[in-house]
């Protein structure tokens, strides 16, 4: 297993080799546009065997990776921010038909006003359509997770996308030591690429994308939830046999010091480092705090969540997006998975780090400090860090 | 080999009496034969052809999009060649006109760039009639559809003229590019033939009437069609390699019909009939085009 310096594209690219990814079409982006590159490399050199689509767009792209994996061979491609965005369409497409392609995310902020940094609005926005999500912290996760998405992806219990997402230039472009398993380790892991569906075939005619009426399309979109659901538990077998094989642990959601944590910050993606690194200092003054990291926000770790955070008097969650009109996306769905529960804590939301403004160490002490407070009497539900909040009332005025 | 009497495409599928579609699909499918993988655009053949959990198609059949069906195809020829199965199966696309020259021309033009081995059969009813006959840039200059509504303000219906997307195909300097009637059978048949002997990616216009849609009874399609082509209206020519130089007309009529006898059938063109000075316009384009074929006597 040799220890090689990666960038997160870079990662996702050797990923793509490893799982013997047999068509990669793609379109650049910043910054997911090392992808493409690096694997026209790796194929140039004689180091990797595939066809690489360089397509026109990420519709195409997408398109592209439904048509091969229809064909019954493993597809990925990689986008970012507006290509995952026009790929919205074809995002449900690939889920409603069941395709298990894997796709690598540089999550970036979304336009308007255009902005090429670190946000996960991309992905969150795209929560909906039916794919498994994942998310990096460091690039070892992503390329682990990128293995692991096709395990999961080509369960016959399962048959649905998936994405990994890891944080622009944090991850995409900053260069980490990365261990890359052997080849004879991938394919003992991930197998031949087993064809337990139909495919395009002369030998076995098949009809794919046919028009579906009312009383056939829901029950349809009822197998989908059903699979998605199944998901879960196939998660995490694959969770664990990736820990047999290459000795690295992952979970759907993993806590740091939360036994006794009173304050527990919740975040998702690169920026957990820091929280990391602020809870061991917080820590060291005595205070009662601790994290849950989240890996795989579809499906989403309810139970999970819950059984990890119950404890706790605060959850400030972290979000790297914000739904306009109510809040961000961990929160809303932290919110309703207590909704069985008898006694939850209180659930604060912190909106951070848009369009890659740099979350520090200050920033979740501020945090902290507010859910501290927020233990007992009013507090306030959505909260922006780090924000201009005065020169923005001077223009919009004040809620 | 011949499948000349077996069928791909399978009766009992929903397109109106006298639509010219299932036509086009079935004698191209007969050429093309059972190692054929289909592509769709969205359209009103996939819709006729595929209510689940009924199917038209004996060959493999996908749709995914409206506008990526040359994407999705490029990705079957990828996979295909991933896996070593490329030189025996034919990949063909059907798209109606504005799944090819509207909102799948990006696509479209992609695929052919990069070079795919694929056959794209644009099938063009000239509107979107799917949805209910509105206006495609594939729609004929002085057709009435319902988003180019004839009335004292807008006397002529549409007032812009085709794209021409044969040509616009050729200029991409692909191996071969045709336009083809489905009323003139034998011509067609060796068009879809000599495109798949072709390695490459190839285009075929195909004119396909939509009852509905140009308004004529049910009856008159292969007549119509066939006047499209012989007013000159239509005409019938392939083009290999991009090279328009020498660009070949397959039927060259004796002598043209004038083209009121195409418009007069169609209700879409009724109102034209009282611009006289319209039609002498469609009149002037087409001898136009065709000056430069014929011989003057």
């Amino acid at each position: 297993m040799p220890m090689m310096m990666l960038r997160g594209n870079e990662s996702t690219a050797y990923a793509a080799k490893l799982a013997r990814v047999k068509v990669i079409p793609a379109y650049p982006i910043t910054p997911s546009t090392l992808f493409p590159e690096k694997v026209s490399e790796l194929i140039a050199n004689g180091e990797m065997e595939a066809e690489f689509l360089p397509v026109e767009s990420e519709h195409s792209a997408l398109s592209a990776a439904i048509g091969a994996a229809a064909t019954g061979v493993r597809a990925m491609t990689a986008t970012a921010s507006q290509g995952l965005a026009l790929m919205h369409e074809v995002l449900f497409i690939a889920s409603g038909m069941r395709m298990p392609i894997v796709m690598a995310i540089g999550n970036r902020a979304l336009s308007a006003p255009v902005n090429i940094w670190a946000d996960q609005q991309d992905t969150i926005a795209e929560r909906d359509s039916g794919w498994i999500q994942f998310y990096a912290e460091t690039n070892q996760e992503a390329l682990d997770l990128t293995l692991i998405a096709f395990k999961v992806a080509e369960n016959e219990n399962v048959l649905l996308p998936a994405m990994m997402g890891m944080d622009a230039f944090v991850l995409t472009h900053t260069m980490e030591p990365v261990n890359v398993p052997d080849q004879k380790d991938v394919d003992e892991y991930l197998g031949e690429k087993k064809i337990n569906y139909p495919v395009l075939d002369p030998e076995k005619p098949a009809t794919f994308g046919a028009f579906v009426f009312p009383e056939h399309y829901m029950d349809i979109r009822y197998s989908q939830y059903i699979a998605m659901e199944h998901a879960k538990s196939v998660i995490d077998d694959a969770f664990k046999e990736f820990e047999k094989k290459f000795g690295r642990r992952y979970s759907k959601v993993s806590g740091f010091m939360t036994d006794d944590a009173e304050v527990i910050l919740v975040t998702m993606g690169s920026i957990t480092g820091t929280a990391r690194e602020t809870v061991r200092k917080l820590r060291e003054r005595g205070e009662k705090v601790g994290l849950v990291k989240i890996t795989v926000y579809r499906p989403f770790p309810k139970e999970e969540l819950v059984s990890i955070t119950r404890n706790a008097k605060v959850v400030a969650v972290v979000d790297r997006n914000v739904s306009p009109g109510f809040g961000g996306a961990i929160f809303t769905e932290l919110v309703a998975s207590y909704n069985k529960e008898k006694r939850k804590p209180r659930i604060l939301d912190f909106i951070m780090g848009l369009g890659g403004r740099d979350v520090k160490i200050e920033n979740y002490e501020q945090v902290y400090d507010i859910a501290k407070k927020a233990k007992r009497g009013k507090f306030k539900e959505i909260n922006w860090i780090d924000v201009d909040e005065e020169a923005v009332k001077e223009v919009e005025g004040s809620i | 080999m011949n499948y000349e009497d077996m069928e791909f495409f399978a009766p009992g599928h929903r397109a109106c009496a006298g639509c010219a579609a299932p036509i086009i699909v079935k004698w191209a499918l007969k050429i093309a034969g059972p190692k054929t993988i289909v592509v769709n655009a969205t359209g009103c053949l996939e819709v006729f052809s595929t209510p689940y959990p009924h199917t038209s198609w004996r060959l493999p059949w996908i749709h995914t999009a409206f506008e990526n069906a040359a994407a999705t195809a490029s990705g079957i020829d990828a996979a295909l060649k991933a896996i070593g199965k490329r030189d025996d199966i034919n990949i063909i696309v059907f798209g109606g006109d504005g799944g090819t020259s509207d909102i799948g021309f990006q696509s479209l033009s992609g695929m052919a760039e990069r070079g795919h081995n694929i056959l794209y059969i644009m099938y063009d009813n000239e509107a979107y009639m799917n949805t209910g006959i509105q206006r495609s840039s594939s729609t004929p200059f002085g057709a009435w559809t319902s988003t180019t509504q004839v009335g004292p303000s807008k006397p002529l219906g549409k007032e812009e003229f085709k794209k021409p997307i044969a040509d616009i195909m050729a200029a991409h300097r692909i191996p071969y590019v045709a336009t083809a009637n489905p009323a003139f059978l034998p011509d067609f048949k060796a068009k879809i033939q000599k495109a798949l002997s072709i390695k490459g990616p190839k285009f075929i216009h195909t004119i396909s009437s939509c009852t509905t849609g140009w308004r004529h009874d049910p009856s008159k399609t292969i007549e119509i069609m066939r006047l499209a082509t012989e007013t000159g209206i239509f005409p019938l020519w392939e083009i290999e390699n991009g090279d328009f130089s020498k660009i070949r007309i397959t039927y060259m009529p004796k002598q043209r019909k004038p083209v009121e006898e195409y418009l007069k059938p169609q209700g879409r063109f009724r109102h034209l009939f009282n611009e006289p000075e319209k039609i002498k316009e469609i009149q002037r384009m087409v001898d136009e085009w065709w000056a430069r074929f014929e011989v003057k006597s």
